[in-house]
């Protein structure tokens, strides 16, 4: 049920390798600190991928709005990339897929910073 | 207290579901009527994020158990699952003296699911659009729109005190015959 993270670097891009569930309670939290701790470390280039995140709840995508405010806040930038189609739909139905910055190939999303 | 939920002995085709055990307070009811068209579950449970867990395992299974299709079960259980969240977090308050209920009734029209809590009540027409402008940024808010979003009709309903949600998922239409 809970979420895991992985973090590595990518030509100054910070990776934050999701799986698992972001939900209300742990998921979110755990997400929450994670961000916060790469922008505690100076990151501000920051891609969230979501290949193999299962399911989001609605705090799950409430904790990826308040991401997204925390590292523009701090000057930063943060992306999305590989969502699968579930978190796509939610993204599309919240009108949240206009607000985040969307990648399918890493490649391209690190080049995009 | 460990929960069991068992579907009596019954003279149908169906499995039988797989025990369903947690450690939350709750207790649970299952009814079959044995024209073997309706089914109904309820449950009782402690306003905890664990009891949120074990709702929606359960709607999960009893949607699949009810025939809904493996597109439409997870739209299904994420609609209950903000419904019991809204119940515990924004109802109860998690308040250890409360209790929430879940009710499950599949028939040959619908699903219909009944969630009630015991919290100060719930005006839906004071809730915010998370679509507009003003909103969109904001890390809360969402959860009754998503239950709009993924059910056919959503109910609200004044205990004094408390609130019910009814969410119903009709069936698809059957196909009409080439």
């Amino acid at each position: 049920m809970s979420m895991k993270v992985a973090t590595r670097q990518v030509d100054g891009v910070t990776i934050l390798d999701l799986s698992g569930r972001i939900t209300l309670g742990e998921g979110s939290v755990t997400l929450r600190d994670s961000v916060r701790d790469v922008l505690a470390k100076g990151s501000r280039k920051i891609l969230l991928n979501l290949a193999d995140v299962s399911y989001i709840d609605s705090s799950g995508v409430g904790e990826l709005v308040s991401a997204f405010t925390s590292v523009k806040n701090a000057g930063g930038e943060l992306k999305l990339l590989n969502l699968t189609k579930k978190v796509n739909d939610l993204l599309q139905i919240t009108k949240l897929y206009t607000v985040f910055d969307i990648w399918d190939n890493e490649a391209s999303a690190v080049s995009a910073f | 207290m460990r929960v069991s939920l068992t579907f009596k002995a019954y003279p149908s085709k169906l499995p039988s579901l797989p025990q369903l055990s947690t450690e939350s307070a709750a207790a649970a009811k299952v009814t079959r009527l044995p024209d073997s068209t309706t089914s109904r579950t309820s449950l009782t449970l402690a306003s905890s994020l664990e009891s949120v867990n074990t709702v929606e395992k359960t709607t999960e299974e009893f949607a699949v158990r009810a025939g809904f299709d493996e597109d439409t079960v997870p739209n299904i259980v994420m609609a209950v699952r903000e419904a019991a969240i809204n119940a515990v977090f924004h109802g109860n308050a998690y308040d250890p003296a409360k209790r929430f209920t879940a009710s499950f009734e599949a028939n040959s029209d619908a699903l219909v699911i009944r969630i009630a809590d015991q919290g100060p009540g719930l005006d839906p027409t004071t809730l915010p659009d998370p679509l507009a402008p003003e909103n969109i940024l904001r890390g809360s808010g969402r959860g009754i729109f998503l239950i709009r979003a993924f059910m056919d009709e959503v109910h609200f309903r004044q205990l004094h005190p408390g609130t019910e949600l009814t969410l119903i998922k009709h069936r698809a239409p059957a196909q009409p015959a080439a």
